[in-house]
């Protein structure tokens, strides 16, 4: 499958504090990843995990600390950010906060077609409008004239879609689209996306805290924990037979609707978050029921275990994964 | 029969709203009758904009304007008898709270000041209760609680910006759970936690309810969670309950075509078979369409639904729908 995106040793680091006393906090370690043509890509983890700070960093809002962002095999640099906005769009996780409340809705659907120049005079620039609209269930009438205020969320979240599909984008980003959308409404966005990955081969990087939707949409998956990527491969292979500890911890940890399947045992939780980050070695080791002397001084390699990537000690002797360095050359 | 610890009758309460010179009802709560047993948890799942919430405020009688009872009673079960709620006074509702119901709210970052820390509004708690004047016997009291819930007690010390989401959740349990209450209402209690964390909240509430041998009502929209947590459901649809039953009889045979949906549209591991969502949205409360209000969405609609909202049919013991489909109703009333 042709690389889309790859991403190659990402690291982010915030320094937090004064200048006297300074903490800092890699919220992105050294990650690397790519994202086929027409794939579902899903970057999954819990709050504080890195996903959105990835994702802010292909989009350009954040510089990273180290490591590259490829495009079509182009590399992204500090000052020609532009392309992305084109071939990559974004879709937010709240849709009553993407859009302005004062603005009818459909003014951004006509400043993006300006900006962009994608349709000349009005009428076109209406039926162009209209063509990406049907592609989400909705119409142009059904839009105009009206405020955000006169839509649900979970409509607004499509008509958000809609409009980041107007540049005809090779790439959509979307940052926890369906967390402020209903339950019952949920499916309705999430089939969105098979649809456009089906039908216009559009692929998607769908950051996520809800696992069940990724493993019913997603082909790849990758699970972050405090800023690595500790288990990556097919859905198949990571939500159905995990390897890693905190994957399996975070597996059971959801809760199904299905009366067959419900928690067994009692947990630990954390205190706090910042140990973790700074914690030198595997950072679950902290919380890991299977930890070994190891875990807590040095980091795990990368291990493939039958095809996947999975970060962790408990996997030594399976064979190591090739490091990604190729762009680094690349200059 | 298991003793009835909660009750509402017939219980209406209705957003009554004045938007430019024209009044515009908003009903919250549309005939709703809930009977809720001693020693169990009671799971009330439903859309956003259903009235789950409206509900609560009712059930824990913080109903003020533009909210207002409109017609129906809440019953609490007294060791005295059963009172209504209507008749009580300010003062009386203000001890009752925490001491016979108990409210946790999803939003745990406003509920704890942000000035204090958590040991102070832990002391306001006991002073405004117990009278407990004594600044050592009331940390000393918080404490306990503290580690008998397995929290760390040094988070008495810490003020609520230094804690996580899910330990601030857990501090407002703890709060709630404070002088042993008889009832605990929580409203989201595991919303925007992570699912790690959720679960230790669950967990938590769980673990409470079985030491308490108390009674919990938990409103969430994650079926998932009442799953896990819940003994009975109700299906709240539009202001009304529309199903009520065990929660495997909810999970396992659901008859109404709301709570159908709303279980089959869940994604499962495993299984990659297409999944629909419930086709349309809500209606708004305030602009209900007549008979069964989940019509206008409902595929197997019938003229009479058009027309007439159905009552409650009792088909099982502990199962009863309020559905045209399954029956015309006649235990109990919905319409």
């Amino acid at each position: 499958m042709e690389k889309l995106l790859e991403v190659e040793q990402l690291t982010k680091v915030f320094t937090l504090g004064s200048a006297i006393s300074r903490d800092r906090i890699t919220a992105v370690d050294d990650i690397s990843f790519h994202i086929g043509a027409g794939e579902i890509f899903a970057l999954a983890g819990e709050s504080g995990c890195g996903k959105s700070t990835t994702a802010r960093i292909i989009m350009g809002f954040e510089q990273p600390t180290s490591g590259v962002i490829i495009h079509s095999g182009k590399r992204e640099t500090k000052n020609e950010k532009v392309w992305f906005s084109e071939g990559i769009q974004a879709v937010f996780q709240d849709p009553f906060s993407t859009f302005n409340p004062l603005r009818p809705v459909e003014r951004y659907f006509f400043d993006t077609v300006y900006n962009y120049k994608l349709a000349k005079g009005r009428q076109h620039a209406i039926d162009y409008i209209d063509e990406k609209l049907r592609l989400v269930g909705l119409t142009y009438d059904d839009l105009s004239g009206r405020y955000p205020s006169e839509f649900s969320g979970g409509q607004l979240q499509r008509i958000s879609i809609a409009r980041a599909l107007l540049t005809n984008p090779q790439l959509l980003i979307a940052d926890e689209p369906v967390s402020m959308v209903d339950a019952s409404l949920r499916m309705s966005i999430v089939n969105l996306f098979k649809k456009l990955r089906d039908e216009l081969g559009v692929s998607v990087l769908y950051i996520t805290h809800d696992l069940a939707t990724a493993y019913y949409v997603c082909d790849r998956i990758a699970i972050m924990f405090r800023g690595d990527i500790v288990e990556m491969g097919t859905v198949e292979q990571v939500l159905m037979t995990p390897q890693h500890p905190y994957t399996q911890l975070l597996r059971a940890s959801i809760p199904e609707a299905d009366t067959a399947h419900r928690w067994e045992g009692e947990i630990r939780l954390t205190d706090t978050e910042q140990d973790e980050y700074l914690r030198t070695g595997c950072r679950f080791a902290g919380r890991c029921p299977r930890v070994m002397d190891i875990c807590r001084g040095t980091p795990p390699p990368d291990y493939n275990v039958d095809g996947a990537h999975v970060s962790c000690h408990l996997y030594d002797g399976y064979p190591l994964m090739p490091a990604a360095h190729v762009a680094l050359n690349m200059q | 029969m298991e003793e009835i610890i909660l009750r509402t009758e017939d219980l209406q309460a209705h957003y009554i709203l004045d938007v430019y010179g024209k009044s515009k009802v908003v009903k919250a709560v549309n005939h709703v009758d809930l009977a809720i047993r001693k020693n169990e948890i009671y799971g009330i799942a439903g859309e956003s904009g259903c009235g789950k919430s409206t509900l609560l405020k009712t059930l824990v009688a913080a109903v003020d304007p533009p909210l207002r009872i409109v017609g129906g009673k809440v019953f609490y079960r007294m060791p005295t008898g059963e009172v209504d709620v209507a008749t009580l006074g300010a003062e009386e509702k203000r001890r009752l709270r925490l001491e016979y119901i108990a409210y946790v709210p999803q939003g745990s970052m406003s509920v704890l000041n942000p000035v204090t820390k958590i040991k102070e509004t832990y002391q306001d708690f006991i002073e405004s209760h117990l009278g407990a004047h004594m600044k050592q016997d009331a940390f000393d009291l918080a404490r306990n609680h503290i580690i008998e819930l397995g929290l760390p007690p040094k988070i008495l010390d810490a003020y609520p910006h230094q804690l996580s989401g899910g330990m601030r959740q857990r501090v407002t349990i703890a709060l709630a759970t404070l002088l042993g209450p008889t009832i605990i209402v929580g409203d989201e209690p595991t919303t925007a936690l992570d699912v790690v964390v959720q679960r230790g909240v669950v967990q938590l509430l769980k673990n409470v309810q079985s030491n308490l041998q108390n009674t919990i009502v938990l409103v969430t929209h994650d079926m998932g969670v009442h799953v896990n947590a819940a003994d009975r459901i109700g299906i709240m649809y539009a202001g009304k309950i529309v199903e009520e039953a065990t929660t495997e009889k909810i999970f396992g045979q659901p008859e109404h075509p709301y709570t159908q949906y709303l279980i089959n549209s869940l994604p499962k591991f495993g299984d990659k078979t297409p999944r629909e969502s419930v086709p349309g949205s809500p209606p708004s409360l305030a602009e209900l369409p007549p008979g069964c209000p989940f019509h206008p969405r409902c595929p197997l609609v019938k003229d009479i639904c058009k027309e007439t909202m159905p009552g409650f049919t009792q088909i099982d013991r502990d199962h009863k729908v309020a559905c045209w489909l399954v029956g015309e109703g006649d235990h109990g009333k919905a319409a």
